[in-house]
């Protein structure tokens, strides 16, 4: 289990001093893949090098099951890192060394006999799927192969928790969605907790079980994916969640309506009952639909009609399938 | 021309072999070190001591400003101490090593400087201590431009060593000075200058051939 207290990080810079991360207060239990999404400068890559500190936390305390990270030697915090994995957006690979070498390396400075590493290499490789680069350099793989050997190198010191930093992001939508289906394997499989920073929604909502926004170093809201995806509270979270599409943009000032479809309704046709039965037409501004912890979820942006009337035969209909909805106007965010 | 010109140039080549070789390779024995301390005492490497790089920082520079010519001159006590004598290929080689190794210093730490930073932030993630990132992730990623920059190291090194023969220091660029120079023989002095471009065009060579085989940053 990770605790993040009262944590913050400062930046002495020549033009004054960065908050990077302030105050966090983070609980993330053994066996989540705990999603940590925000903007670029948002602060996530700071606060992620805060948990295997990388970076000294200005105040406030690291807890790894129960010990705090900064009042350790540096020879402790060394093995601790060695069970506190990481994986980054530009894999970070030894590019003089060959796959199987890279792998190596962790076990390399731990001691693992040289023999025994190489075994293990070798299985992970299979587990990765890439048995037949073993002898391949970094610079003969795709991104994709690239993250998935650092994801295998990071797995040879048998790790309690993986932090992906942007892991996904150098890498195009299909290759990202293979490399999260490892992750979610490896984290099932295997039990390892994984850590995800990311600025997609949609890799929270791939694989994340639980989602903390941050917005300006400040965990604005935190909670399941569900609770967060299907309820946002904070404006931030809308910003990531709300798909944006330019037909939206075009009808600033008018009455929105985003519904929400949960596991259920999504197999329904709401949109044409919706039509029928109250005898008006809606405009689709965008929709979007995923998988969401093996559940159908779904939301769909609306453009009310202009009266009164209609808008209340839509609220009614939509409360009576118990279909969560919310207003708003778009140029209120 | 002397009656055993090729006699003569044959040892001036293998005097200046002798010199240029030890001395580059006494000045990467001081240079990868102190290369090594400065990159990972700067602010932004993984052991930042402003001190320490400060204070190495500033003895490099000073030694790198002297010229070589005038270097040569001002340790001759220095070197008499250290060899006994002043003159020939194995004195020489004192002045070109001080004058070689702070050279080979920032080349060193240019090389380094070139790692990607982010392999060496996931080599501390995984617990390496210091020891090993320099070893097993910092001087081996920077192989291919260390080479590049010796095979450039020794190029400059054999200029210098043809400086020395002013001052009796062996190798070819005596025989140039003494037979080109002060005897007007000009057959002589060319015949010099082309072994010595022939030599600096072999280890730049050869040089680079390594370098490039070595790097497997480079599809083959």
């Amino acid at each position: 289990m990770i605790e993040l207290v009262d944590l913050c990080k400062t930046f002495s810079m020549e033009s004054g001093d960065v908050e990077a991360v302030k105050n966090v207060n983070l609980t993330i239990e053994d066996g989540d893949i705990f999603g940590i999404i925000g903007l670029s400068g948002a602060g996530k890559s700071t606060l992620v090098r805060c948990i295997n500190l990388l970076e000294r936390p200005t105040s406030g305390s690291v807890l790894f099951d129960g010990v705090d990270l900064a009042s350790l030697s540096r020879k402790e915090l060394l093995n601790v890192r060695h069970s506190i994995s990481m994986i980054f957006q530009g894999f970070n690979l030894l590019s003089q060394r060959t796959a199987l070498k890279n792998i190596c390396y962790p076990m390399e400075i731990t001691g693992v006999p040289k023999k025994e590493a190489r075994e293990k290499a070798m299985k992970l490789l299979e587990i990765v799927g890439l048995s037949d680069k073993a002898d391949s350099y970094p610079s003969q793989l795709s991104g994709g192969q690239k993250q998935r050997i650092a994801i295998a190198r990071a797995l040879a010191t048998d790790p309690k928790v993986l932090l992906c930093d942007e892991a996904t992001s150098a890498l195009d939508p299909t290759t990202t969605h293979s490399i999260l289906d490892l992750l979610k394997h490896i984290n099932e499989t295997m039990g390892v907790t994984i850590i995800v920073i990311t600025h997609e929604m949609r890799v929270v909502e791939q694989i994340c079980n639980k989602v903390a926004v941050l917005n300006k170093g400040e965990v604005v809201e935190t909670g399941t994916v569900k609770e967060v995806f299907l309820a946002p509270k904070s404006a931030m979270a809308r910003e990531l969640i709300l798909p944006k599409s330019a037909a939206v943009e075009r009808v600033d000032g008018k009455q929105l309506l985003r519904i929400v479809f949960d596991g259920n309704s999504s197999f329904e046709p709401v949109i044409s009952n919706l039509s029928l039965e109250c005898h008006t037409a809606v405009n689709i501004l965008g929709a979007d639909t995923k998988n969401i912890d093996g559940k159908a979820y779904g939301q769909m942006l609306l453009q009310l009609p202009d009266d009164e009337a209609s808008v209340y035969r839509i609220k009614a209909y939509l409360d009576s399938r118990k279909i969560r909805y919310e207003e708003g106007t778009l140029d209120a965010n | 021309m002397p009656t055993d010109i090729w006699g003569l140039l044959g040892e001036g080549i293998l005097q200046t072999l002798y010199m240029v070789l030890t001395s580059t390779l006494c000045a990467y024995i001081l240079g990868i070190p102190i290369g090594v301390i400065l990159y990972i005492t700067d602010k932004t490497g993984i052991c930042p001591n402003r001190w320490v790089n400060t204070i190495l920082g500033i003895i490099v520079n000073l030694l790198r400003s002297i010229p070589f010519i005038i270097l040569l001159i001002a340790i001759i006590p220095f070197t008499r101490a250290l060899i006994g004598t002043t003159i020939g290929s194995t004195a020489t080689i004192v002045p070109l090593v001080v004058s070689a190794a702070p050279f080979v210093t920032r080349m060193v730490e240019s090389s380094l400087k070139e790692v990607d930073i982010g392999v060496i932030e996931a080599a501390e993630s995984m617990g390496s201590t210091r020891l090993q990132i320099i070893w097993k992730v910092l001087l081996p990623e920077a192989k291919p431009s260390l080479i590049v920059g010796a095979a450039i190291a020794i190029t400059t090194i054999l200029g210098y060593s043809a400086m020395a023969g002013f001052t009796g220091g062996g190798g070819l660029g005596t025989t140039a000075i003494n037979y080109g120079y002060y005897r007007y023989d000009t057959g002589v002095m060319l015949i010099t200058v082309a072994l010595l471009v022939i030599i600096v065009q072999i280890f730049q060579e050869v040089g680079m051939r390594i370098a490039n085989r070595s790097d497997k940053r480079i599809n083959k």
